[in-house]
């Protein structure tokens, strides 16, 4: 069985689920209750499209002790065409490459194990695009 | 409200204390204090502290401590809020006072990292579980996305930043209660390991044990402890977004300006008057952001204040002179205390050889997480 915790962020992990304030058009991912931007709480539901640009990158060399085997690798924060930014893993590429304005998709991959059962925890990373 | 003083401090030395427990510590910094006072009574304990719940297994700090401080029954709590831990239990101590609710107040800022396994994870708390963390990103890494953008947006250089850490180390080294009491080049500190893109390991600032404690009262009754009391002009709280993502700009500190502003405006008093401050370098992105944010140095331009003297001792704004998180060292929840003890020392002119001369006004400036809590305290020579 995978963990409360862990079911509950699977719309916006898996799906990208997103919400548009109703009252001044920002969209916040993950959807949450309250505006950041205009306190508004009317939403509409929406998704993140799987593409986005590279706004600022690190390359992760002293990592977690659950990312210890992976690193070095690169995370980003990446802005997708509706406007919201995230923070993801570059994958796929050398990650020193890892640049400011690089275009990137995004894609469903397995990201961690969760705990002595070791449980699959699955989400996006962000692969350069093209 | 009323005016409040400083009127005491006390303070281990910063480092690996292997011989230390967190109560042990604790002790150490409050009695200090209570003895420079002379008293041994106090009406209310504030504890500024991070996670000794992930660190040594202990919460419940306030009555621990009082327990232990031989003043069981007294008033006391714990203020969390991250590596800002130590200047919020700060201005609780001084809310307090100004209220009249209390006539004393012993704030005590602590933290025991080095017993814990992994403080990469217990630190990573400070950031957005769900949303950071998850993908495997660490504390420098998140001030790495920062440094990235700074260079991005001003041209800051990876030099620019070592001469931070150089300038601290320099600093550092006159302070006895300092981790590391040794300078380091600008090629030491560009020749040591990554740790995340563009910061180094002589980026970053080190785990360590430590406390500190300062004693507060109303001003008016300060005489009664010391003939040499330091008002707190101002204290300015503020945040920001947690998740670095949704900020404004990556390249600014928000939370830090927010806080700047509210206590200048308090003081009546603009970043020009500021003669020496503490701000919390704990990579050396962030001294470079927290002193354009605080207004010490025009937006853009702290690349090379480090670097040209502006903000070393003997400089127009001498800026970190107890060695700061870097050098000093940076047990978290002792951060923000250690910095107001590093003023109320510079306005009592007591600090040796890091002395700023004829210092009058003192800032500090006490940061949590990757920037989402900052906390500005300005300090007057009475």
């Amino acid at each position: 069985m995978p963990s409360p915790r862990y079911w509950r962020e699977v719309p916006s992990r898996y799906r990208l689920e997103a919400a548009r304030c109703l009252g001044c058009g920002k969209v916040a991912f993950p959807a949450r209750r309250v505006c950041p931007h205009c306190r508004g709480e009317r939403w509409e539901n929406t998704a993140l499209s799987q593409q986005g640009k590279i706004i600022t990158a690190t390359v992760v060399r002293v990592a977690p002790a659950e990312f210890t085997m992976e690193a070095p690798y690169a995370v980003a924060v990446v802005e997708t065409p509706e406007g919201a930014r995230l923070m993801a893993q570059v994958a796929d590429c050398d990650p020193a490459t890892v640049q400011p304005g690089m275009e990137v998709s995004l894609e469903f991959r397995l990201l961690r194990q969760e705990g002595h059962g070791g449980i699959l925890c699955y989400g996006h990373k962000a692969v350069p695009a093209g | 409200m009323r005016d409040v003083a400083i009127v005491a401090a006390g303070m281990t030395p910063f480092g690996e204390l292997w011989h230390a427990s967190l109560r042990d510590l604790c002790v150490e910094a409050a009695m200090e204090a209570l003895k420079n006072a002379k008293t041994d009574q106090v009406d209310a304990l504030f504890v500024g502290n991070m996670s000794g719940g992930q660190f040594v297994g202990q919460e419940h700090l306030g009555p621990l401590f009082a327990d232990q401080l031989g003043m069981s029954g007294v008033a006391a709590m714990r203020v969390e809020s991250a590596c800002a831990s130590g200047g919020t239990a700060l201005r609780a101590a001084f809310a307090e006072i100004a209220s009249g609710l209390s006539e004393t107040a012993l704030v005590v800022g602590v933290e025991k990292m080095t017993d814990a396994t992994d403080v990469t994870e217990i630190l990573a708390t400070a950031a957005d579980q769900e949303n950071e963390v998850y993908h495997g990103i660490t504390f420098p890494g998140l001030y790495a996305l920062i440094a990235r953008a700074h260079m991005q947006a001003y041209g800051t250089t990876e030099e620019d930043l070592s001469w931070v850490s150089v300038k601290n180390h320099k600093q550092g080294a006159l302070n006895p209660k300092a981790q590391f009491r040794r300078e380091v080049t600008v090629e030491e500190v560009m020749s040591s390991s990554m740790v995340s893109d563009p910061l180094r390991l002589l980026h970053c600032s080190p785990v360590s044990d430590g406390a500190a404690a300062v004693l507060l009262c109303p001003l008016k009754e300060a005489k009664k402890y010391t003939d040499r009391p330091v008002k707190i002009l101002a204290s300015g709280l503020a945040t920001d977004s947690m998740a670095l993502a949704d900020r404004r700009e990556l390249a600014s500190l928000d939370a830090v300006e927010r806080s700047a502003r509210k206590a200048y405006k308090m003081a009546g008093m603009g970043p020009q008057n500021m003669q020496v401050a503490e701000v919390h370098d704990c990579f050396a992105i962030a001294e470079i952001c927290c002193v354009e944010a605080l207004g010490l140095v025009e937006k853009g331009k702290a690349g090379s204040a480090a670097r040209t003297g502006y903000t070393a001792l003997g400089g127009c704004i001498p800026v970190n002179t107890s060695g700061g998180l870097k050098s000093k060292g940076h047990p978290v929840g002792a951060t923000g205390v250690a910095q107001a003890i590093e003023i109320f020392e510079q306005l009592r002119e007591e600090a040796g050889e890091r002395q700023v001369e004829g210092a009058r006004i003192g800032l500090t400036q006490n940061m949590g997480g990757s920037g989402a809590s900052s906390v500005v305290h300005i300090f007057q020579k009475v």
